[in-house]
This record gives C-alpha cells, sequence and structure tokens, in this order.
C-alpha cells in the first residue's frame, strides 16, 4: 500500500510550482563564472587522482602505495561517474558551452554507454519519479523494492540479489535498458534488444580492456597488483554508487505514486511528486560531493539540470517551502536512510509488506509541520549561514547530550528531518514521514 | 622538432587513446596546457595592440590542431565570459602565409557587443581563444587576378587586407589596388602598414577615405582615377550591403558582374519577443522547410512531418537537445535568447523568432 500523500489544494500545488519556478529561474540566471571554477576544479582533482591513483598502482608490490593507490582510483570514478558525469549528463553545464562538459556528448569512466544513461535516466526516471510500472529505477528489473510490485518466489533471494547488485553496480546500470525482465516475461524479444547489447559491448570491452589487460600488461611483472587494484576500485565505487542511489528513493517514508496519479499532471503536480518523491541525505561538505550531490536528491530532482553544487544553498529555500506548504522532507544520515533501505530490501523478500506502512488516515497529519521548531531551525538557517556549505546534521538548539558532541554545529542545514529523531517525538515524525504518525 | 612529432604521434595512438578513455588525451593534455589539445584548435594570444579606440588587434599562435586558412576566410572564435564560451567569426587579417602559423585578429567593438568589447579590453597576452575551421568562399582565386582592385568598409577591411598581405608575400606582379572606407581618419584601420606596402611595392597603389570627413562615397570616376580602366580587372569587396551593391553596379556598368567577389556582414537580427514570429524554419538534415507557426520547435518539427527525439517536454531531460546553425530562438521559460551560430537549443522550450535552420 503506497504511503498516502500530503493533501495540498490545486491553488497551493500552484502556488509551490511557481515559487519552484521562480528560484529555478533565479538560480540559472545567477550561473556563471563560480559555477565553471567549480566543475573545472573537480576535473582537475579527478583527473589528478587517476593519474596518481594509477601511477602507485605500478608500484602496488608495496601495500601503501596499493592501498593508496585503490584509493586515489576509488575517488576517481567516484567523482567521474557522480560529481561529473552523472551532472555534466543530466545538462547541468550546457550552458558553458563547451563541448567538453556537453551533456550530449560527454562519456564517463563506467560500463554504461551515457546515451543509453540520458534516456533511462534523464527522460524516464527523472520524468516518471518514483510511479510504479513507469520508473524502471524502482528496483531495476531486479529487485522487489515496492509492495506495489507483485510478489514472486524469486523475491525471496532479495537481499542476495541486492548484495551482487551493489558489488557490480556498473554492470547493472549498463544492463538497465535491456529491461532483461520484459525479456524474461516474454513481453519482447532478446532479438529487439541486440542493437542495444552491441553497444553497451562497444563501450564495456575498452573499459574492462583498460583496467584488467592494458594497464596491468604495462605494469610487467607487477600485472596483478595493478588488476587487483583497479578491481578493488571498481568495486568500491560499485558499492558507493549503489549505497548512494538506492538512498534516493526507497528510504522509508518516500512516496511512491500510480500511473493515474501521475496522468495529467501540472508543472506544480510534477514538483510535487519529485519532493516526496525523493530522500536526501546529511552529511558535512566532502561527503555531498562525493555523493555527487545526490545528498540532496529532493532539489536534484526538482531541478535535474541545476549545477549540483548549488543544491546545498537550494536546499535552504526547498526546505522552507515544504514548511510553509505542509510538505514532508525526507532526510537523514547515511546510516539511517541506508538502514531502512536494507529494511525494505528484507522486507519485501516476502510476500506483501505493507505492513510497516500506514494506515491512509495518517495523511491528515501531514498538512503542518508545528510552528515552534520550524521558526527555531529556519531562524538560524538564515543567519547562521550564508548559503555556501551544508555542513552538520544537527541544529545546535536541538542536538541531545547524547548525541556525539562533535556534530554540533553552526548551522541548521539539514534539521527538519532530524524532528523525526526519537528526542523529538511524535510531532517531528510527521515532518518527515506521514506514514510513522499512526504507526 | 622530430621529438615534438614522435610524441604527437604517440599521444594520439589507439594505446594511449584507450588508456586516457573515455574522456581522450586533450582532456589531459589541457590540464598541463590549454593549447596542447592534439585534436581541438586553440590559440594563445601572444600580442595585443590598439589601432584605434573601438578596436583591438590581437596576435595568436594557434596550436597544431588548427588547419590554417586561405586570405578572406573566416573562422569561429571562441572566448570564455562569465563561465560561458562565447563564439563569433572573424576574418584573419594577416597573410595566409603568416610566420609559423601567426594569424592577425582584428576586432572593432559594438557599443552593445559582449564579445568585441571583451576581446577589447579584458583579453591579454597569455589567454586562450578556441578556433573553429577557416570557412567560407570569399578567397582569391588560385590564379591570382593580373589586375584586382581591394575594396573594404570598416571592420571589412581584415580580410581584404589578408589577401593583400598574401599577395605581398607572394611577390605577385599584378596591379592592386586598395581602397578603404572609414567613418573618420581615426577610425582608419591599417593605414600606416598599407602605406608602406605601398611604398615598397611599386605594383600597389591605396587610398584611404573619410566618409564623414569630407571624402566621397565610392562612384566609378574616384574609382577609375585611382586603378585607371577597370574591364580587365576583379574586385573584392567586404563592407556593409550598400558598399557591396555600389561596387556590384559599377562592375555591371562595365560588364563585369562575374568578376566581382563579396563578402558582407550584418549584426543578428533579432526579433522582439512576444508575438510568434515570421519566417521560415529549417531543417538541414531532412532537406525540409516550413514556415514558422505556432507552438515550440519540438511541436512545429512535428507538425512538419519530423520525428525529432524527445523526453519530457518540459525542457529537463534535455532528449531533444539539438544543434541549431543559424538563426534567433528564444526559451520560453527562461525568455533567454539564442541567436549565435552553433548554438544546441532545447526544442521543447524553445520558441523562433526568426529564420531558423536546425541540424534534424
Amino acid at each position: 500500500m503506497p504511503t498516502p500523500h500530503p493533501q495540498l489544494t490545486d491553488d497551493q500545488i500552484e502556488g509551490l510550482g511557481r515559487e519552484l519556478d521562480e528560484l529555478r529561474n533565479r538560480v540559472l540566471g545567477d550561473l556563471g563564472e563560480r559555477d565553471a571554477a567549480y566543475i573545472r576544479r573537480v576535473i582537475k582533482t579527478q583527473r589528478g587522482l587517476e593519474i596518481a591513483g594509477r601511477g602507485l598502482l605500478f608500484a602496488g608490490f608495496l601495500p601503501p602505495a596499493w592501498i593508496g593507490g585503490v584509493t586515489a582510483l576509488s575517488l576517481s570514478k567516484i567523482l567521474d561517474n557522480m560529481e561529473i558525469g552523472h551532472n555534466v549528463m543530466h545538462g547541468q553545464y550546457d550552458w558553458m558551452k563547451d563541448p567538453a562538459l556537453d551533456s550530449k556528448r560527454f562519456e564517463w569512466d563506467t560500463a554504461c554507454p551515457s546515451d543509453q544513461w540520458r534516456y533511462s535516466h534523464n527522460y524516464m526516471h527523472h520524468t516518471y519519479t518514483n510511479v510504479l510500472g513507469k520508473d524502471r529505477d524502482i528496483g531495476y528489473g531486479i529487485l522487489r523494492m515496492s509492495a506495489g510490485q507483485p510478489w514472486r518466489p524469486r523475491d525471496l533471494g532479495n537481499p542476495i540479489s541486492a548484495t551482487l547488485m551493489a558489488a557490480l553496480f556498473q554492470w547493472g546500470i549498463a544492463a538497465h535498458d535491456l529491461e532483461v525482465e520484459r525479456i524474461e516475461a516474454g513481453e519482447i524479444a532478446f532479438a529487439d534488444k541486440r542493437e542495444m547489447l552491441a553497444s553497451i559491448w562497444r563501450k564495456a570491452r575498452r573499459q574492462v580492456l583498460k583496467d584488467y589487460v592494458a594497464f596491468p600488461l604495462l605494469a610487467g611483472p607487477g600485472a596483478p597488483f595493478v588488476l587487483s587494484g583497479n578491481a578493488a576500485a571498481n568495486l568500491s565505487r560499485n558499492l558507493w554508487s549503489f549505497m548512494i542511489i538506492f538512498c534516493g528513493h526507497f528510504p522509508e517514508g518516500t512516496h511512491e505514486f500510480t500511473e493515474e496519479e501521475a496522468e495529467n499532471e501540472t508543472r506544480g503536480g510534477w514538483y510535487l511528486r519529485q519532493m516526496i518523491g525523493s530522500a536526501n541525505l546529511t552529511g558535512g561538505r566532502l561527503f555531498h560531493i562525493l555523493s555527487g550531490n545526490l545528498s540532496h536528491q529532493i532539489e536534484h530532482h526538482v531541478f535535474p539540470d541545476i549545477p549540483a553544487h548549488r543544491y546545498a544553498e537550494i536546499a535552504v529555500e526547498v526546505r522552507e517551502m515544504c514548511e510553509r506548504y505542509g510538505v514532508p522532507y525526507n532526510s537523514g544520515p547515511l546510516h539511517r536512510q541506508f538502514g531502512s533501505v536494507i529494511k525494505k530490501i528484507v522486507r519485501l523478500a516476502l510476500p506483501g509488506g505493507a505492513s510497516g506502512e500506514p494506515p491512509p488516515a495518517a495523511a491528515a497529519a501531514v498538512r503542518k509541520v508545528p510552528r515552534a521548531l520550524t521558526a527555531n531551525t529556519f531562524s538560524q538557517t538564515s543567519s547562521g549561514v550564508s548559503g555556501a556549505v551544508v555542513v552538520d546534521p544537527m541544529p545546535a538548539t536541538l542536538i541531545s547530550a547524547s548525541r556525539s558532541p562533535g556534530s554540533a554545529s553552526r548551522t541548521a542545514s539539514s534539521s527538519v528531518e532530524r524532528r523525526g529523531g526519537p528526542r523529538l517525538g511524535p510531532s517531528g515524525r510527521e515532518a518527515r514521514s506521514p506514514g510513522l504518525v499512526g504507526a | 622538432m622530430l621529438v615534438a612529432t614522435a610524441t604527437r604521434r604517440f599521444l594520439a595512438s589507439p594505446l594511449v587513446d584507450l588508456l586516457v578513455g573515455p574522456h581522450g588525451i586533450d582532456r589531459y593534455l589541457e590540464l598541463i596546457r590549454p593549447d596542447l589539445a592534439l585534436r581541438e584548435a586553440r590559440a594563445e594570444v601572444t600580442g595585443v595592440r590598439h589601432q584605434t579606440d573601438r578596436s583591438v588587434t590581437l596576435t595568436l599562435r594557434p596550436n597544431q590542431a588548427w588547419g590554417g586558412f586561405s586570405a578572406g576566410q573566416f573562422a569561429a572564435v571562441g572566448v570564455e565570459i562569465g563561465g560561458v564560451r562565447r563564439t563569433r567569426t572573424y576574418s584573419p587579417a594577416s597573410s595566409e602565409h603568416g610566420r609559423r602559423g601567426a594569424v592577425e585578429l582584428t576586432v572593432t567593438s559594438r557599443p552593445d557587443g559582449v564579445v568585441s568589447n571583451h576581446l577589447r579590453s579584458r583579453i591579454a597576452p597569455g589567454s586562450i581563444l578556441h578556433l573553429g575551421p577557416a570557412r567560407g568562399e570569399f578567397v582569391l582565386p588560385a590564379a591570382r587576378p593580373q589586375k584586382l582592385v581591394l575594396i573594404s568598409g570598416g571592420s571589412g577591411v581584415t580580410p581584404v587586407l589578408s589577401m593583400l598581405r598574401t599577395l605581398c608575400d607572394e611577390e605577385h606582379p599584378g596591379e592592386v589596388t586598395f581602397v578603404h572606407y572609414s567613418r573618420t581618419r581615426a577610425d582608419a584601420l591599417y593605414r600606416a602598414e598599407v602605406e608602406a606596402l605601398a611604398t615598397a611595392h611599386p605594383n600597389l597603389r591605396c587610398a584611404f577615405v573619410a566618409t564623414r570627413e569630407g571624402g566621397g562615397r565610392l562612384d566609378a570616376d574616384v574609382l577609375a582615377a585611382l586603378a585607371g580602366d577597370l574591364d580587365e580587372a576583379h574586385a573584392a569587396v567586404c563592407g556593409p550591403p550598400a558598399l557591396i551593391d555600389g561596387v556590384r553596379a559599377i562592375w555591371d556598368g562595365v560588364g563585369g558582374a562575374d568578376r566581382v567577389l563579396a563578402e558582407t556582414f550584418a549584426p543578428p537580427a533579432l526579433t522582439p519577443t512576444g508575438a510568434t514570429a515570421s519566417g521560415t524554419l529549417r531543417f538541414l538534415r531532412s532537406d525540409h522547410e516550413a514556415a514558422i507557426g505556432a507552438g515550440t520547435l519540438l511541436e512545429q518539427a512535428e507538425a512538419a512531418g519530423l520525428s525529432p527525439e524527445f523526453g519530457c517536454r518540459m525542457g529537463i531531460c534535455h532528449t531533444c537537445t539539438c544543434r541549431k546553425s543559424t538563426g534567433t530562438v528564444r526559451n520560453v521559460l527562461s525568455g533567454e535568447i539564442s541567436a549565435e551560430e552553433d548554438e544546441d537549443v532545447q526544442l521543447c522550450i524553445s520558441v523562433p523568432a526568426g529564420d531558423v535552420a536546425l541540424e534534424l
């Protein structure tokens, strides 16, 4: 049973849409030197890490060099795929008119050909976000990630499939558009996908040759160290990106939609669906960069083609809008969000799975966030931060002594969701996840 | 030199291409120095001088990737301003036999010219410019004409000066007459240099006319007085449309319409926003045309029977992004105008603001 959606009137939805459009135009109008310098700095860092990583692995017979090489190459691949590749291919930097940063031409350091990704991700996933039956990112045709997906005996293996998928994530992404589940169901023939398979092979072959043949051979007797180092870097990138991406739409409290619900949707309605169908991760600046700023999944889904390093400052305004309109804003630290994703993977291995989900009556409770809390946290946000950097998950005033004192922070950047924490009781939970209120 | 060539060969080899995939070697070389790129034409600015208040003359050293030019041609020049690469076309003023491939550009700024003003006041030696391949039919025949009149108006001097300098480098024996029109004497470009060339080459005559300071407009008599009999003469003219029309009329008069080589330049026409523009939509790949109607470029292309790729139809997924070769379009969401040649536009949220040619 899907989580009941917040009840906004048509006027409210359109008002929200207008405000988001204004915000969007304001940010687009402000893009310039700063954004260009930012992405070039990230690219320079990534290329530097790549060269350092590959260089160190040539000395991989020394354990510290191997570890350093794997670390540098992993970071390079993570930056390449997430903060650079994913974002550039969204058209976030098309306005620069630099062919090297052109969404249509960019290729990334992973097995999936960029043109297939652009279709399945930019169009299918971002247009039909969390619409069951339309958004193939709900389980990628392999996992059962929604109670709305009918249970099959093979779903008993959900946790194992998920583990395998995490380890081989780049291959899962590459095979995404093959729609294996539809071939299996006999809806389409294998032959229909032959051309696509050929194109995946053309791209993937070079990736394999590079990491597992050419660089190891160049290392001569050091080949095993280079080979294992490259494999380790690919693995850590796979695990990391799986974790971040699965935290985008699957944590407890994200909303799902039926095709009917998404039909004839207005622009405002589309915005609303993006906001409540996505979930954020809290963390420090480096964490956000390494997540490709997908930690700001809500902002990313509302403005997929705005440079992602802007999401932290945009989030301040988006969160404030959510407060005013009574729209839940799902956000939490990685361990909590990913924990709830794992729980979902395990729970949905068995038939049904709606057990943890809310009775529809809870929907009404979503409407308002307690004013006392919002006033408190947001006055801090506006005075404490100039908008540039998202830092710590908790507003100082709301931090409980039992939490790590080191996380006391000068900003309130990701405060709303924190009210869902144990100290704050049910009223806080309403803001995060309406579903839990009645549970 | 040999080492450099060998290094370049190695860097361009399939093995290196595999190792630096999927980004390609240029994405790494440019981090060392932008003009080291093997495949992307770029130039380093080596000299900056100001002949007049409104102009700048830049000397460029293009990298190996640039294929050179023929005198009279133009090339796209890209410069980054506020994070955005802006592209304009300029004709080099230097000889096509320039020393070590050096290229000279003279840019006259217009009051609201974003690029020209930036080039005039913000570019310093060491700056990097992007170059497109040289294009254009405004070139001298391979068999150089024995009698040639080079006529230019304002900033149109650059391609004809390139022709003149090229002919001088080639020790061309034929008669050449060079006439340049500017608004004021102070606006005249390259006067000292052309006069020096005329001193050195007895077969070259030159005249500089300031139209707002008593200088006469172009007519057949003035030209005949300078160049003599026009019966066999070829003309190469670059300037505003009126100047070109004048030259054509004169050559028509002596039955030599086919001996006129001309190029004009005009700022891109901006159609005001709001009402539906009129004009023609050209779809270059499918060789199809349609009158501009209502709706976005995507809708109009579909109405014309084409099936461009598309996705969200609301400007977020960039699936329908398409190269616009020429023309002006307006983004209906942001109101932003795209007027430059060879720009990518999102079909689903763009409407034409005049004639548009799309790579569809």
